[in-house]
């Protein structure tokens, strides 16, 4: 309820965010802070240092950059999630960032920061595995790129380094379509995701060469299952392709039981919805 | 006693104002000048001997003012409790800890925030015990959740609770047992859990402490339901008459009877406050809520039901086990017992039971909306309605097939009770037309057809409600235990002032039931003064009479009637007045739009302001009146008021997934005369989602260790707004004649009608699959189960 | 900061949450607290147009913004449509929870004039409440969205005396 003392810094340029984080084991980067304030004040966190970066100009948008569209750091989930940018080359992450927490998290808390904290029961995490997204990551050395499929590394950790921070997430354009959908822990699809899945698929011809299935909320962390994808290629995506191509869900993925499911449930979950997904990924 | 009808009207909320400007003060928005914050260290284990506790580095922050421990806090003894059967909790854990989160040390501090880092900073070394949460394992003793003490406090059974009333009941074991033995009939059994839930008001609860010591008095802030049991307790804790304590509830925000308790931290910050001669405040956080309040429900049990193949229900068992948690505070062991009150519900059928209440190693529980009631309601017509299945007869036909009949009221039940007035048939088959039930049957099984997987769930409900009756007192309805030995009665005082305004002042400790609004009403038909001249005070026990607090559904019922009858002898006294005043008979004077008139002299009038300047300037009244114009008055009902319904619902269930929608839901609710329908029905309403949570979301998760697994909203879920639909609400009216407004009460009804509502909808729409049961909460994942138990 | 159009310069401890802030530094007690989570939505302000909750926002990173709370939504004494709607069709029971909830419910009026059942619901979704079962909420939300479209609200569901 009440968070532990820290200091702030709300530096102008990412260098300087930068600069405090590799200076200070201790600092930790807010955007939102939707998902490190409650975990301040609960007292299961206590940074020494908290790095705003919500003063930083030029990280508050989403561009079109040819080939592929890109959201800042400071990108609120109700702006992904009404982006007619995203909304036409991204459709399942702005349905994943419109399913995300509720009308005020979604005003304050941004997809990058969500993406960053890499909790395991997001929707926004699926999105960007399922459309073969790009994290950028700003460092000490600089800018390295991550493949969103292996940015994710395990529950509550992904691959930035402490001093680093995700400045940017890009989606490539192209394919033929993409979904997201869960069961939210109160059902439908309301609150955190019980399971999730988002889906990607290419069909130029009415044989699908390309398509990429991630999951949430299922498991240790969200995560490419390939299997699916893989399935599905060279099919013309039938409800039946589908469905066979669905019973892969849940390949290499460490299943992880909890209130709202136990492995058994969590591991048919991802099969209805990969296969749900596909199915408004290919419907459009 | 003759019954009258108070002309229910809608009006809009007296109380509404300031709220909805941000301007209500519930406590957490009072500051006094020097307040300090408290702050506790709970307990991370449910069973653990303290071996030590070091505050040394607490005590030493700046801006921290004391830690105190079970050493400093001894002298006042256990948390006074109204039904005192159990072990009592200590006001700081006393060698051993009990449950998760009990409190073990509190830290006094400038602020909230140093408060907390001054919990930080101390060190208690445990040694862990065993702990027992299963309810049968506890029952079972053992694992004993207090060492060397049994886990089992006493059983709700049979004939002997109640001595002169229960006593003379037939036996109605033999009866139950020869109608299985005949080869006509059936047997139907379901153990099922009621699961524990926390009640989660929205507005944490918070006290606000401060010790005059010139005076020798206490002034306590608390967001409470019973403020003047609050009173006594303290005062009785601190040696001090009640009337050295003044407790204030002011804007309370919910209660839901999580409220009507005294707690630990009431005391401790009285305690506090005295000690360091500063008001001293504490708030409680989301996260220690559900151990620094108290839980409710915690069943495990069997419901049997035997009958005939054509739906004559020949007899009722109900076998359960209750979780009183670790301690035992204010009514927790008396909650079973008001379970088992209506524990036959509307039908007129040989009932059987016990309800055995067993510790364990949790947090305490105690009245949670309903209170017994809405565990007995769920555990009878969840088996009704598998009986119904079991010789195919449409559920709501072997309903009425076993009810009381209008004209058997007032009827005495089988466990003893005399339910004042019902009409139960009337009640259900209004239900059924206004939903259109043959309709929606049709539409279920059109769906069904078309292999959806839709249902339909019924319930019937009798609540007792209205507490009540002097001659319960013994029984624990009473405030005995906290130094106020008062039957729960109610009282009012109406006073008409000099200007000719109206000031009523009540007993009771509203959390948003609108009582100010119903209050003025009822007085302002008396009186004819308008409403926006009647202002209703309530929760300062300095200014009102004794009042025993707003829970059970009695506030109307018991204070409401006393408020009417106050309100009664000022119209008599100031037609008496207006007569002396209009040189006519007092009989002729009648009231309307703000003054007297004589009746069929519309011309000669005296307004309210003439008739109250004449009451307070007694030269000018009749010879030999009092001055004044005021009355306070008492109400002691002579018997519990038995509010009725029946509610209706359409679900659907994704075969893929568990998860449920609610399409419909209808509610037929009799709770006897209404004062104001708006208000009535917003009960309803919330009463209905708070049911559902509990079918649907909500369950208190405890595992082996006694760990809460559901610890914050975010592993708690309660009902928002996009998981309900619109409610469909009607009502039928049978009024009571236990007072003379004809009123029983509503605050609990849509919650004792809901539960089982829903989860009858949702066994239905599974029937298909041949699912007999699913338990409560009826989460995707607990119905997909079943849904794949029974696919095999 | 700005908090209902008057500006305020204060030093605050970093870790001072917005709620406190508002609560404790301004006595703007109409905005609650009702969890630690960001679940209850009793904190709900709004914040350079958009709705938050204060219990997780630092008032350090208020710097600057525009704050308007349930004290700032009445103009000149006038009711806001929000409030005359709670009113009216019985929104609330309590109070607790109301402040917050009007302050989602005016934000989405500004953003969404004429919104279904669905979604009212949805938009106030991140709101607990209680007491009401959200349906008089509901009505309530209906009842402003046509007032402030300078329609004839909704009946009520009870019968109007006549």
């Amino acid at each position: 309820m009440y968070p532990r003392k820290f200091d702030y810094t709300a530096p102008q340029t990412i260098a300087d965010a930068v600069a405090v984080l590799a200076a200070d084991e201790g600092a930790k980067v807010m955007a939102g802070g939707m998902s490190l304030l409650p975990l301040m004040k609960m007292r299961l966190l206590s940074p020494a240092t908290i790095v705003d970066i919500g003063r930083i100009d030029g990280l508050d948008r989403i561009e079109d950059r040819g080939d592929h569209i890109a959201i800042g750091a400071l990108v609120r989930h109700a702006e992904t999630a009404a982006s007619d940018l995203v909304r036409v080359h991204a459709p399942a992450l702005a349905q994943a960032a419109s399913l995300t927490g509720d009308v005020q998290v979604r005003n304050k808390g941004t997809t990058c920061g969500s993406l960053a904290h890499a909790d395991i029961a997001a929707d926004q995490t699926a999105a960007v595995i399922a459309l073969g997204a790009t994290m950028v990551a700003n460092g000490p050395g600089g800018t390295r790129e991550i493949a969103a499929a292996d940015f994710f590394v395990d529950t509550l950790t992904s691959a930035l380094a402490p001093d680093e921070i995700l400045t940017e997430v890009r989606i490539p354009k192209g394919g033929s379509g993409s979904a997201y959908d869960k069961l939210g822990r109160r059902g439908g699809r309301s609150d955190y995701a019980v399971a999730g899945a988002a889906a990607w698929v290419d069909k130029p011809n009415g044989t699908i060469t390309a398509a990429r299935v991630a999951v949430t909320g299922i498991g240790t962390k969200p995560m490419l299952v390939d299997a699916v994808g893989a399935a599905l290629v060279g099919t013309d995506g039938s409800p039946e392709a589908i469905a066979a191509a669905a019973e892969h869900a849940t390949e290499g993925v460490t299943l992880l039981e909890d209130l709202y499911g136990s492995e058994e449930y969590k591991a048919h979950l991802a099969k209805v919805y990969a296969a749900r997904a596909l199915t408004a990924a290919l419907g459009d | 006693m003759s019954t009258t009808s108070v002309l229910g009207g809608v009006v809009r909320r007296k109380e509404d104002p300031a709220l909805i400007r941000g301007e209500g003060l519930y406590v957490d928005d009072i500051k006094l000048p020097g307040e300090l914050a408290a702050a506790f260290v709970r307990s991370p284990f449910a069973h653990a001997r303290i071996m030590s506790i070091d505050a040394s580095a607490a005590t030493a922050m700046d801006g921290v003012h004391a830690v105190y421990t079970a050493d400093d806090v001894r002298h006042l003894g256990p948390v006074l409790a109204q039904v005192a059967v159990g072990t009592l909790r200590p006001p700081l854990a006393d060698g051993a800890v009990h449950h998760i989160g009990e409190a073990v040390a509190m830290v006094v501090a400038d602020d909230r925030y140093i408060a907390q880092d001054a919990v930080d900073a101390i060190f208690v070394e445990y040694e862990p015990l065993p702990a027992v949460v299963d309810l049968k394992a506890a029952a079972a003793d053992e694992v004993q959740a207090h060492e060397g003490v049994s886990n089992v406090l006493l059983a709700w059974s049979g004939q002997d609770w109640w001595p002169g009333v229960t006593d003379e009941l037939p036996d109605a074991k033999p009866v139950i047992e020869e109608a299985k033995a005949r080869d006509d009939t059936v047997t139907v059994s379901l153990e099922m859990v009621n699961q524990r839930l926390i009640p989660t008001a929205i507005e944490p609860r918070a006290v606000l402490a401060n010790w005059h010591a010139g005076y020798g008095s206490f002034e306590l802030w608390s967001s409470t339901q019973i403020p003047h049991a609050l009173a006594g307790a303290i005062a009785k804790i601190f040696g001090l008459p009640s009337n050295k304590v003044r407790v204030v509830a002011p804007e309370v925000g919910g209660g839901f009877g999580l409220k009507l308790n005294i707690y630990p931290d009431e005391i401790l910050c009285c305690f506090a406050s005295q000690r360091l001669g500063k008001p001293v405040r504490w708030t409680e956080t989301r996260r220690e809520a559900p151990a620094s309040s108290i839980q409710g429900r915690g069943w495990v049990g069997t419901a049997t039901i035997v009958g005939t193949r054509d739906g004559e229900i020949l007899g009722y068992e109900l076998d359960a086990i209750c979780d009183m948690g670790a301690y035992s505070q204010n009514f927790t062991v008396a909650i079973p017992l008001l379970g088992l009150f209506v524990a036959p519900g509307q039908y007129n059928i040989p009932t059987a039971y016990t309800l055995t209440c067993v510790v364990t190693n949790t947090p305490t529980t105690d009245a949670y909306r309903g209170a017994g009631r809405p565990e007995a309601a769920y555990y009878l017509e969840r088996v009704v309605d598998r009986y119904a299945r079991e010789i195919g007869m449409d559920p709501a036909e072997v309903r009425k097939k076993n009810f009381w009949q209008p004209d058997q009221f007032p009827a005495t039940t089988a466990v003893g009770l005399t339910m004042d007035s019902g009409n139960y048939a009337a009640n259900l088959d209004a239900l059924l037309e206004k939903a259109d039930y043959e309709g929606m049957k049709a539409r279920r099984d059109a769906a069904r057809a078309d292999g959806r997987l839709v249902g339909i769930g019924l319930s019937t409900y009798v609540e007792v409600c209205g507490f009540g009756p002097s001659a319960l007192a013994g029984l624990g309805f009473s405030w005995s235990e906290y130094g106020q030995p008062a039957a729960f009665n109610g009282s009012g005082v109406v006073r008409v002032n000099p200007d000719g305004s109206c000031t009523v002042i009540i007993g009771t400790g509203p959390s948003g039931q609108g009582h100010e609004t119903t209050w003025a009403q009822i007085v302002s038909d008396q009186l004819g003064i308008e409403l926006d001249q009647i202002e209703v005070l309530h929760g300062d026990t300095a200014e009102s009479p004794f009042g025993v607090g707003t829970f059970g559904s009695r506030s109307l019922a018991v204070d409401g009637t006393a408020t009417f009858e106050a309100s009664a002898r000022v119209k008599d006294k100031a037609a008496a007045i207006a007569a002396h005043l209009l040189e006519a008979a007092p009989e002729d004077i009648r009231f309307a739009d703000g003054g007297a008139h004589v009746a069929g002299s519309p011309d000669k009038t005296v307004s309210w302001p003439e008739i109250a300047t004449s009451a307070y300037q007694p030269h000018t009244l009749p010879e030999g009146m009092e001055g004044g114009l005021e009355s306070t008055a008492v109400f002691s009902p002579g018997n519990a008021t038995w509010p009725f319904g029946s509610h209706l619902a359409l679900v659907e269930v994704d075969p893929d997934t568990g998860n449920v929608e609610i399409l419909e839901y209808w509610a037929m609710d009799d709770c006897g005369n209404v004062v104001n329908p708006m208000i009535v029905d917003g009960q309803i309403h919330g009463g209905i989602a708070q049911g559902i949570g509990q079918a649907m979301f909500e369950a208190a998760i405890y595992d082996d260790d006694g760990n809460l697994l559901s610890s914050s909203l975010m592993d708690y879920p309660i009902p928002t707004a996009a998981d309900l639909p619109s409610f469909r609400l009607d009502r039928t009216t049978t009024p009571t004649d236990v007072n003379p407004l004809g009123v029983k009460g509503i605050g609990e009804a849509g919650t004792i009608g809901s539960a089982q509502t829903i989860v009858n909808a949702v066994v239905d729409a599974l029937e298909p699959l041949g699912v007999e049961h699913v338990d409560m909460p009826l989460r995707p994942r607990n119905v997909w189960q079943a849904i794949n138990g029974a696919r095999g | 900061m700005t908090v209902n159009g008057t500006t305020y310069d204060r030093d605050v401890e970093p870790r001072t949450l917005l709620v406190h802030f508002l609560r404790e530094e301004l006595g703007l007690t109409g905005t609650h607290v009702g969890c630690d989570t960001s679940y209850c939505g009793a904190c709900t302000v709004i914040v350079d147009g958009r709705s938050v909750k204060s219990c997780t926002y630092l008032a350090v990173a208020a710097d600057g913004a525009d704050v308007r709370t349930v004290e700032g939504v009445a103009t000149d004494g006038e009711l806001h449509p929000v409030q005359e709607g709670f009113w009216e069709r019985h929104g609330l029971q309590c109070g607790f929870c109301t402040p917050g909830m009007i302050m989602s419910s005016v934000a989405l009026l500004e953003q969404n004039p004429d919104p279904g059942e669905g979604e009212i619901r949805h938009a106030i979704e991140g709101n607990l409440c209680r007491c009401t079962g959200y349906h008089n909420i509901v009505r309530a939300v209906e009842y402003a969205a046509a007032k402030m479209r300078g329609e004839e609200p909704p009946a009520p569901d009870w019968e109007v005396p006549s």
